[in-house]
């Protein structure tokens, strides 16, 4: 048997990890997707073949977040391995050993924000972004979409890529008033240097295959046409299950399999997905398949019944009212960048973060330059129990000014105010972290 | 009973017998192999050992045979049907080894729960047919069976009393991987009979020479087991050349370390990698031709690099192999080989030594370089060639995956401090070898009959798996086809207890004899199993094996 792409496959369970015994993010989360998968003989279909994982870098954390205190005290081991699980994936098909990969690996990442203080919703860092941010530091500029198809809304990655005009996020979840982070609504479609590249598609509880396949078709894949993006990247969450304990949703392996091979995606990195018995075994196998180009037609969990997990009618019809809100919101947003850029200099926004899996709550400020030329420079104050910190954060490929008006900035920060401040200088690939003198 | 062994193994070329009496090589011989006959070289080389022997004195004697290997490779082995009950899930037509399959209804999930039964009239209904196209042997392989192989003893029992051999699926390896366990299933029944006639036959001979030493046959991984229980597990005799080298080296050139071992023969030279002295496995199962398996083997890795291996020049560059066109030039073949050059050296004195300069100093007339000089630099090549492929292979071992952080930070790298190398080439390409890979190179003593010794010497073993499920109160052995209920506060420590217990009784029934036997785990794990945020039951996972290695008799 021959697959007709040539796929990669990073599977890394950490059969020795968990959050904790009972959490639904514990050790033997993908032991019965490992059996499932070694069962069928994935990795014996010629043009399937398993990478190993590297093992991510401290610098390949501080290139995306502002850890705090540091990177080494927010993260683990696994973590390391989860975000070079990803990288392994990336490198395969960046150098062509492969034409699409899917990195099956946990810890997930996808509510990990820019500064990170602890965990949030199961998550301390954000391994798309750092995969991506890696894509880009060793092979060079890339528009790159991030398409999040996790049951919740992928609120750590749109706040990275918030400001980023090159990365296009579109996630779609259930409803987040129905369900945590309670975030990603459709005005939220990007900052002011970058409206109209971040996508958000609320779902109600219950949607199913139709609802799902249906904003795939109408919107997904409109808005990716138009963005041309180089590299399709895909937050494989599949809490969207039926049979996940933590949501409402009504979506199936054949619906995840189906909605794969719709979106083609380069790169698939798994996201949340909690029912590990009864859903992650058969759709992961869904979407492996679907990815090398595969039939995936038998592949059915023991119940599936699509006539009983059908969304209702008013549900299908609210789905089609909503999308057509996007899709304008969207044509909007993009005028709107330009109108913004005339009328101010700089723009800030201020927010609290709580982080529930430590129970941590951050106080955030954050002021962007305004700029038609590049990304915009970012300062960055936050307060949490962890410590008050200052962070500049100067984008890939900077314009001039942004570049210089960042580092003065670093600068001038008043060192005695602040237990860290810290410079990302993404043009110099360059990361300073001060303490308090 | 005796102290002595004979070993026997039947090579591509030669079938090469030993007879090793407390720990020494007494006699040994070899001839030339002939697939048309393969009973009357494995007799006839049997008859030369035994000479002058006084057959009370034999302890055991032991086959390694590739008897069925070329038919399989070939894709040529007896018909046999196989029954396949798959469930949901990937089409299993996509990987059919014969066109003789019936899919059935059934189906058994990841933890050994019913999704479908079976279907009984069904089955009858197809015996008929299997029964009115003349197959007398076949296999029952299921998705998950070794999980729970109550669907395959079903379809087994309701097949009926019929048929000669019927193979099941479960009982093969306590491996996942379904399209590798329908096709070991299926070899295992296609085998079945030109197994068993051979070695009825082997049999009926011995007892007509009065030898009532017991009888061993050599798998693929190293291991022996008795003649009799051989009989369900054929095709894991398949393809045991490899092993019996790997088995022999172990026992002629004591090695502690990380070692890379070299056969070099006629057409191939076989890579192995010993970790610690103990051979390394193939992860999963050997492929076979079309066929990837469940059959459990050591690592090896042939390339077509060997004595006889053609020699040309391209493109002003020296080539060998993969290709074997017949024997050296000196012996009367029809293309210069590295055989050829080591004649023309003075490296060995065999042969027609004008022949074989005739052939090389075609060769150096197309590089116009001196024939002496093109010798060497073939013999340079063969080396070069190897010692590439050796490298390439331990770094694709290195590269395998890991599923723990444990494993991973533990990152065991192979690094070989050593190369044994036999094979009649051995001697002569040691010194190169040495220099290119900069390592120390053994040649050990009776480098030319090593697979020949290794079967003799290897030990008996077996492996077994078990799961236990605490949620729902069961503990199951695919391999000993045990199920048995639990009580809910089982532990890990009970599981190895039992997986000790039924490993040391299996390893008696495939005919261990050691008074202690050298067992290990080689898996042992345990997970919860959580029911909204609590834990209502364990899931455990232990895997034990008889420790491959020579026999302790052989050292006595
Ligand atoms: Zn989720
Ligand atoms: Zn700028």
């Amino acid at each position: 048997m021959k697959s007709n792409k040539k796929m990669g496959l990073v599977f890394f369970p950490a059969f020795d990890w968990a959050i904790s015994p009972t959490h639904p993010e514990r050790e033997e989360r993908l032991l019965y997707t490992q059996d499932q998968v070694s069962e069928e003989g994935l990795l014996d279909i010629d043009g399937i073949i398993e990478l190993r994982p590297s093992m991510a870098d401290f610098s390949d954390i501080d290139r995306v977040h502002i850890c705090v205190p540091q990177a080494q005290k927010v993260t683990t081991v696994s973590h390391l391995l989860s975000a070079g699980g990803a990288i392994a994936a990336a490198d395969a098909v960046m150098t062509k050993k492969v034409d699409c990969a899917f990195a099956l690996v946990r810890p997930p990442g996808h509510h990990a924000m820019r500064v990170v203080c602890g965990a949030r919703g199961f998550c301390n860092v954000n391994m798309e972004a750092i995969m991506v941010e890696h894509i880009r530091h060793k092979y060079g500029r890339k528009r790159v979409a991030i398409v999040d198809t996790d049951c919740h809304h992928g609120d750590g990655t749109q706040d990275i890529y918030w400001h980023d005009p090159e990365t296009l996020f579109i996630s779609l979840h259930q409803d987040g008033r129905t369900l945590y982070p309670g975030t990603g609504f459709i005005p939220e479609l990007g900052g002011t240097n970058a409206m109209g590249t971040t996508i958000n598609i609320p779902l109600p509880p219950h949607t199913s295959e139709e609802g799902f396949i249906y904003v795939t078709e109408n919107i997904i894949l409109p808005i990716l046409k138009d963005f041309q993006p180089d590299l399709i990247i895909n937050s494989a969450g599949q809490d969207n299950h039926y049979a996940d304990p933590i949501t409402d949703m009504n979506f199936s392996a054949q619906g995840y399999a189906h909605l794969t091979s719709l979106l083609q995606p380069d790169i698939a990195v798994l996201e949340g997905g909690y029912s590990i018995e009864d859903a992650l075994p058969y759709v992961n196998v869904g979407i492996i398949l679907a990815m090398a180009g595969l039939s995936y037609e038998h592949v059915k969990e023991p119940d599936y019944d699509p006539v009983r997990i059908r969304q209702s009618n008013k549900t299908t019809d609210y789905i089609k009212e909503i999308s057509e809100k996007i899709l304008c919101l969207y044509g909007e947003a993009k005028c709107r960048r330009g109108l913004f850029i005339r009328e101010r200099n700089s723009v800030t926004r201020e927010r609290r973060i709580y982080y529930d899996t430590d129970d941590i709550t951050e106080i955030q400020k954050e002021e962007i330059t305004v700029c038609d030329k590049c990304a915009g420079t970012i300062v960055i104050d936050s307060r949490s129990d962890k410590g008050t910190i200052c962070a500049v954060i100067i984008p890939r490929d900077a314009c001039d000014s942004c570049t210089t008006e960042g580092r003065e900035r670093f600068a001038r920060l008043d060192r005695q105010k602040y237990d860290y401040v810290y410079l990302q200088d993404r043009v110099e690939d360059n990361y300073i972290r001060e303490g308090r003198k | 009973m005796g102290s002595m062994i004979i070993g026997l193994d039947v090579g591509g070329t030669h079938t090469d017998a030993a007879l090793i009496s407390h720990g020494q090589v007494a006699n040994h011989a070899k001839v030339r192999t002939d697939y048309k006959d393969l009973y009357s070289s494995v007799m006839g080389a049997l008859d030369q050992v035994l000479d002058g022997v006084d057959v009370a004195d034999l302890a055991r004697i032991v086959f390694s045979t590739t008897l069925a290997t070329n038919s399989v490779v070939q894709g040529k082995e007896d018909p046999a049907a196989l029954i396949i009950s798959a469930g949901p899930g990937l089409d299993p037509t996509n990987f059919l080894p014969t066109r003789d399959y019936y899919v059935v209804k059934g189906g058994i999930d990841h933890r050994g729960r019913e999704i479908q039964p079976i279907n009984p009239e069904e089955i009858r209904s197809i015996a008929r047919e299997i029964h009115e196209n003349y197959l007398t042997c076949l296999g029952v392989a299921g998705k998950f069976s070794t999980r729970n192989p109550t669907h395959e003893l079903d379809i087994k029992k309701a097949l009926g009393d019929g048929f000669q051999y019927i193979a099941t699926g479960h009982t093969v390896s306590g491996n996942l991987n379904f399209p590798r366990r329908m096709i070991t299933t299926y070899l295992n029944a296609a085998i079945y009979r030109t197994h068993k006639m051979f070695f009825d036959a082997v049999d009926r001979s011995l007892a007509s020479r009065k030898i009532t030493a017991p009888i061993y046959i050599l798998k693929a991984d190293g291991g022996t087991m008795g003649l009799h229980q051989s009989l369900d597990y054929s095709a894991q005799t398949i393809l045991s050349g490899p092993a019996a080298s790997v088995m022999g080296v172990l026992g002629l050139a004591h090695t502690e370390e990380e070692a890379v071992v070299l056969d070099i023969g006629g057409t191939t030279t076989d890579i192995a990698v010993l970790a610690d002295g103990v051979p390394l496995l193939e992860p999963l199962g050997i492929t076979l031709g079309p066929y990837k398996t469940l059959i459990r083997a050591l690592f090896s890795k042939s390339v077509g690099i060997g004595g006889d291996s053609c020699v040309r020049i391209n493109m002003g560059k020296v080539t060998i192999g993969p290709d074997r066109a017949g024997p050296a030039m000196a012996f009367g073949g029809p293309q210069p080989t590295p055989t050829d050059a080591r004649v023309v050296m003075g490296l060995v004195k065999i042969g027609d030594h004008d022949r074989a300069v005739a052939g090389i100093t075609g060769l150096a007339e197309i590089l116009k370089v001196r024939v002496e000089y093109a010798a060497e630099l073939i013999v340079n090549t063969t080396c070069r060639n190897i010692v590439n492929e050796v490298n390439a292979v331990i770094k694709q071992i290195n590269s395998q995956p890991v599923y723990t952080i444990h494993e991973f930070l533990e990152g065991k790298v192979i690094r070989p401090r050593k190369i044994i190398i036999i094979g009649g080439p051995a001697p002569h390409l040691a010194p190169r070898l040495r220099e290119l890979f900069r390592t120390a190179t053994t040649v050990p003593e009776h480098y030319d009959v090593a697979n020949a010794v290794g079967a003799g010497i290897a030990r008996t073993t077996t492996e077994i798996t078990l799961n236990v499920d605490t949620e729902r109160e069961v503990l199951y052995c695919p391999e000993e086809q045990r199920r048995e209920n639990v009580s809910s506060n089982f532990t890990k420590k009970d599981a190895i207890r039992v997986a000790f217990e039924l490993l040391t009784k299996r390893a008696r029934r495939m005919g261990a004899l050691e008074e202690k036997i050298d067992m290990e785990l080689v898996e042992d794990m345990e997970f919860n199993i959580v029911r909204n945020f609590y834990t209502t039951g364990k899931n455990i996972r232990i895997k034990a094996q008889v420790k491959p290695g020579i026999t302790s008799k052989f050292f006595a």
